[in-house]
């Protein structure tokens, strides 16, 4: 068992002048400050990556930077896949008495410190390089085919995509740090610009600045009692064209396996953190899932199934596609916020029972998953 | 294993579409590699596509990554079956939609030879 003892999440957006490590450091200070720990306490630190300071060694230079000596220490790498996945090894790190306290950060600059082309570029490189990078595949192209796909044999229209851009909207309103607070309908979602069919702008995450970090502790250091109470992953492919399939990923046997590790049953939890990427991700993902039915996503938030006093809570902050996405840090917010609906502090987003909550993320296109089952004691 | 001088192959510059497969198990794969990756045999084969196909996804790329790119927007990106048994990623004519049978030629994309379907 580990304990999430403390969260610190920036607002997302526009940090100017604010460097990968600036908003690093950030948002470090804010967990250490919520899990009433000082950098001394630190004896694990798990960063990610920044693509506006690609640096071989981004632990060590956050360490001499931050100023930690810690006793483990490195960065992984499995794209909006990696904060979660730095969940489950902070969690395995601390269960199996490798540290006591490891401080999880990542955080980038991606809005301002280059231009949207290069953002753009930059990301569609995870893509492959001599098969399908030179066709001018970018990441919303890569998500559009398997939306192409997925929308032809789940009969899932345009229009219920849509729904869960204006709910992650919705709930972005009443989170001040989120990048978009002004609401949206489903008709400015359509409406909006063409980027890949049937993906529009509003179907899309946008590009922000912003730090995360969060501390996985043997003891529960504040008065939080949130515990990481499983995990699981599964990894099937990386490139879209290598994909076994179009339709089905690798993310219910990573669910499974974290629900295993828990033991727990899907009708057990309470709030859903979801990666969502684009409004197809988040579809796929709930559906594959089983939190919705096939087909049936956007026609359950447009119910208000997923909304703030519904069934089943999602992403009250906001999410990527409102809250902001900062790389690696990105899903991180989607765990800081669950961690604050399960200590009471969500303010105006607070939700009734968020006792036991399903997190899942994914990297690449659909290719790396990892499932996170937290629970409040 | 090099391959045979005869396939032609659009990433080193041929117009053609190269796949492999493997004596030992006969899993047909498109992303070269010297070993297969289902049962690990090496010396796979390299061997040429017919061209011919079926639409599995498709997508209109209306923002493109670059300047240099922006001309050709929007341009249709599409996932092939090919006959063979293997899937590969390609452009296609604008009016092509899933489960269409295509055919393939080869056309310059931002000074690179691309394959390009067009309805068969």
């Amino acid at each position: 068992m580990s304990y999430v003892t403390g969260v610190g999440l920036t607002p997302f957006g526009k940090h100017p002048g604010r460097t990968t490590l600036d908003l690093m450091s950030e948002a470090a200070a804010l967990a250490l400050a919520d899990a009433q720990l000082e950098r001394a306490d630190v004896d694990g630190l798990l960063c990610a990556y920044s693509t506006t300071f690609p640096h071989l060694m981004l632990s060590t230079t956050f360490v001499e930077h931050f100023g930690l000596s810690p006793t483990y220490a490195h960065s992984i790498l499995v794209g909006g896949a990696t904060g979660f996945a730095m969940a489950m090894l902070a969690h395995t790190l601390v269960q199996s008495s490798v540290v006591r306290n490891v401080l999880v950060v990542a955080g980038e600059n991606r809005l301002t410190a280059q231009s949207r082309d290069a953002a753009v570029q930059t990301l569609a490189q995870v893509g492959h390089a001599e098969y399908e990078v030179p066709l001018g595949a970018t990441i919303p192209a890569y998500y559009a085919l398997v939306a192409s796909r997925y929308m032809h044999e789940h009969g899932t229209t345009e229009a219920d995509l849509a729904e869960l851009a204006v709910l992650m909207r919705r709930n972005a309103v009443t989170h001040p740090g989120a990048q978009f607070r002004e609401a949206i309908t489903v008709q400015d979602v359509l409406a909006s610009k063409a980027i890949a069919s049937p993906l529009k702008l509003l179907d899309c995450c946008p590009v922000s600045d912003g730090g995360v970090a969060f501390v996985v502790g043997r003891e529960p250091t504040s008065g939080s009692r949130v515990r990481i109470r499983g995990a699981g992953q599964a990894h099937t492919h990386q490139y879209v064209t290598g994909a076994p399939s179009l339709t089905e990923f690798g993310a219910k046997a990573s669910v499974e396996r974290a629900r295993e590790s828990a033991g727990i049953a899907l009708s057990d939890v309470r709030y859903a953190a979801i990666y969502d990427s684009f409004t197809i991700t988040l579809t796929i993902l709930l559906e594959e899932i089983e939190l919705a039915p096939r087909g049936q996503a956007g026609k359950m938030a447009r119910a208000g199934y997923f909304d703030r006093d519904g069934g089943l809570p999602l992403n009250t902050h906001g999410g990527l596609l409102s809250y902001g996405h900062c790389g690696a840090g990105g899903a991180m917010a989607h765990l800081v916020e669950t961690q604050q609906q399960m200590t009471g502090r969500a303010g105006a987003r607070q939700v009734k029972d968020a006792s036991l909550a399903l997190l899942h993320g994914d990297g690449g296109v659909l290719s790396s998953h990892v499932s996170l089952v937290m629970e409040a004691k | 294993m090099r391959p045979a001088p005869a396939v032609l192959d659009w990433t080193k510059g041929g117009e053609g579409i190269a796949f492999q497969n493997c004596s030992a198990c006969s899993h047909r794969w498109y992303f070269r590699r010297d070993f297969c990756p289902r049962c690990g045999s090496g010396s796979p084969n390299e061997l040429q596509a017919s061209g011919l196909g079926t639409i599995h996804a498709a997508t209109l790329v209306t923002r493109a990554p670059s300047e240099a790119l922006r001309a050709h927007a929007p341009y249709l990106i599409v996932l092939v079956d090919a006959d063979e048994g293997f899937r590969l990623m390609a452009h296609g004519a604008p009016q092509l939609g899933i489960g269409a049978r295509v055919r393939c030629r080869f056309v310059s994309f931002g000074g690179t030879l691309i394959p390009f379907f067009d309805p068969a």
